[in-house]
């Protein structure tokens, strides 16, 4: 796609113009459901603009639904880690040690891992 | 060709693993699973039904390998995803990785092409067994952790597979892996029950679906994509085996495609989002063999069999993104596109895969799905997969490229993954690409004759209206600062059960009984001390049995005691 490119996304004209074709590409499918006829098996599918309307509005409603759901399912970033990976590194008893003494945090890659 | 088992070269080239090193063991991993596909198709190029391997335990006729078309298309696709998750795995210096991945391999294969329910039971665990290993090779403390999650959770699907198959055997007097199905309720037919939701566990069904999100996310960047391919299929294969066209498995099925995108929009782990989104995946099988006829169960495997490969094309573009940056999180990513141009590509060629678009493999099989959902009366199912479809694009088709390589530059330092891994990467992607623009060979390889075309206008034109609007939609929220922002956090789903409440429960029980046993104890302690106390004191100076007696008391308590015996002797 851009790779060849170093700095494309980085020019907001660029961004613009691709929008502006996406927006074209949008409003040629919507149109399309008045030119060809489709072969439709259920009752809403053969409505013009079933398609399209749905998956906007389904994906509209999915965002703000996952959004309002992080009103009550959200914890901090180490809601289980403070609790879990202290009782494992007091736990002496299981010989973990070896496992546990490396680092805790989301970002090992491994360093034994790398070439 | 050679009858032999397929899983029996792994376990030897594991075997052999453990000694070689190098080039050596690179050339050997490779060549297993090239040799194994030769082999099978070859054996499968009959067409008919094989069966070698009879061996027995006890009073049991066991046997070893069994193929039809059905076990065959995932002994295929096995072998493939082996060889693919092999070739990304081969930089790694790490023995323990790299010997459990191959018997993990192996296992799968065992399970796949088991004849009876009890060699299953076998490579069922020894696919829990193997695969906990690429969980710990992390060697973190949240990795151990979660290995033992999943680990616990496996051998619990393992023990009500072997109850169910005991059961099973009493009744049924035969231990032959066929069609099993549901019917009647929990305890008129326990053992279909058991080994429904046996396998139920295994194919993170709605509740049980924890040991996914928690493990797979935890492993190292090629343990995970190795995860991805075997453990969920094999369940997939055992459910389209044992259980289509169970009604119960439609409504299943579509609560996993359902729920899972919600929280893979807010999740902030890359690979926890894919995690959440192969359960969605897993939804549109789940409603494949539910539905049951012959087109549906084709859809379901054929959709088993893109999704091994583009599910596993996303976890290695992210594995590389991990195993160069160190970093997973969507809050910490971002404008990679420049540094990683290749991975880039390949993702947006995975992308494209699983959101279904025409000329990519997620397209000729999903649709099989939805087509026989509609046909057969299954309206809701049918609108919950659009939306689930169109919920795929968003947060796997869009959310993943777009966090990891475009939004913010967050200006780290990266470069392109080992050659081996675009190496693998790429075949994954030529893979998407030959079976979207060709789906006729996949077909062929499908157990039922059908005659199906994905492509004709009315598909091809909805699908893109459904998902150029899922687009848009991502666009107007992201212009208008309406999405949600990636955020560093957890989100509570099911697993706060058995990681929050029940410890918290089982330590405020501990902690009340100890301070009630404390209670208790220095009660009686307490209760002795007085009592000796008390005893001491009539001892002590001044105490009663401490006093000097009398001589006259004494002489007072010998004629009282005379005058008891003159009463005694009168009577």
């Amino acid at each position: 796609m851009s790779g060849e490119k170093q700095d494309f996304f980085d020019n907001p004209n660029n961004i613009h113009n691709m929008l502006r074709v996406f927006y074209v590409i949008c409003a040629l499918l919507f149109a399309a459901d008045f030119v060809v006829h489709r072969h439709t098996e259920f009752r809403f599918e053969g409505l013009p603009g079933f398609y399209p309307i749905y998956g906007f509005v389904g994906c509209v409603i999915l965002v703000f639904a996952a959004k309002w759901m992080r009103t009550f399912l959200m914890r901090p970033e180490d809601y289980y880690d403070k609790r879990e990976l202290t009782d494992l590194n007091n736990d002496d008893s299981d010989g973990i040690d070896a496992l546990s003494h490396e680092d805790t945090n989301t970002s090992v890659s491994g360093g034994h891992q790398r070439v | 060709m050679f009858e032999v088992a397929p899983f029996i070269p792994f376990f030897i080239a594991a075997a052999l693993g453990l000694f070689l090193r190098g080039w050596m063991r690179a050339v050997l991993f490779i060549a297993v699973p090239v040799v194994g596909l030769a082999n099978l198709w070859l054996l499968g190029a009959g067409g008919a039904a094989i069966e070698f391997g009879h061996y027995a335990i006890l009073d049991f006729n066991l046997l070893l390998f069994k193929a039809d078309k059905l076990s065959l298309l995932f002994g295929y696709l096995f072998h493939i995803a082996a060889l693919i998750s092999v070739i990304y795995a081969l930089h790694v210096r790490d023995t323990l990785q790299q010997v459990a991945s191959m018997l993990y391999a192996g296992s799968a294969l065992g399970a796949v092409f088991a004849g009876d329910l009890l060699t299953l039971f076998i490579f069922w665990e020894l696919l829990a067994l193997t695969s906990v290993f690429l969980v710990w090779a992390r060697r973190s403390g949240r990795a151990y952790v979660a290995g033992l999650r999943y680990f616990t959770l496996h051998i619990l699907s393992g023990l009500l597979l072997l109850g169910g198959i005991i059961f099973y055997g009493q009744t049924h007097g035969t231990l032959e892996f066929g069609q099993i199905g549901l019917d009647g309720n929990v305890l008129d037919n326990p053992a279909s029950w058991m080994i429904f939701l046996a396998f139920g566990i295994k194919c993170a069904f709605p509740f049980f679906h924890n040991w996914l999100t928690d493990a797979y996310p935890e492993s190292t960047p090629t343990g995970t994509v190795f995860l991805s391919a075997f453990t969920t299929k094999v369940a997939v294969y055992a459910l389209a085996r044992a259980y289509p066209g169970t009604e119960l498995l439609v409504y299943i099925g579509a609560t996993m495609a359902c729920f899972p995108i919600f929280y893979a929009v807010i999740e902030n782990d890359l690979r926890r989002v894919l995690a959440y989104s192969l359960i969605n995946q897993l939804g549109f099988m789940v409603v494949g063999i539910g539905i049951g006829t012959s087109l549906a169960i084709n859809g379901a495997v054929a959709h088993a069999f893109n999704d091994v490969i583009f599910k596993g094309l996303l976890f290695m573009s992210m594995g590389a993104v991990l195993h160069v940056t160190g970093k997973i999180n969507g809050s910490e990513l971002g404008g990679l596109y420049k540094k990683m141009p290749k991975t880039t590509v390949l993702c947006i060629i995975g992308a494209a895969s699983i959101s279904a678009f025409p000329l990519f493999s997620g397209f000729v099989s999903k649709s099989m799905v939805m087509s026989a959902a509609i046909k057969n009366g299954y309206d809701w199912v049918w609108l919950i997969l659009l939306f689930a479809s169109a919920g795929v694009f968003h947060h796997a088709g869009i959310k993943i490229p777009y966090f990891a390589f475009f939004a913010h530059d967050a200006k780290l330092p990266a470069r392109e993954p080992p050659v081996n891994m675009l190496i693998a990467m790429s075949i994954a992607a030529a893979l998407c690409l030959v079976i979207g623009i060709y789906p006729q060979a996949l077909y062929s390889l499908l157990p039922y004759e059908i005659s199906y075309t994905p492509y004709d206008v009315t598909h091809v034109l909805t699908q893109l209206q459904l998902l150029f609007f899922s687009a848009l939609a991502f666009v107007w929220l992201n212009l208008r600062h309406l999405y949600p922002p990636e955020l560093p956090s957890v989100n509570l789903d099911v697993e706060w059960i058995y990681r929050r409440l029940v410890p918290d429960a089982l330590r405020g029980l501990f902690n009340r009984l100890f301070a009630l046993d404390n209670r208790l104890r220095s009660a009686a302690v307490g209760g002795v001390a007085r009592l000796v106390e008390g005893v001491a004191s009539h001892h002590r100076a001044d105490g009663i049995m401490a006093r000097n007696w009398l001589t006259g008391s004494m002489v007072a308590g010998v004629v009282l005691l005379l005058g008891i015996y003159l009463i005694l002797g009168w009577l």
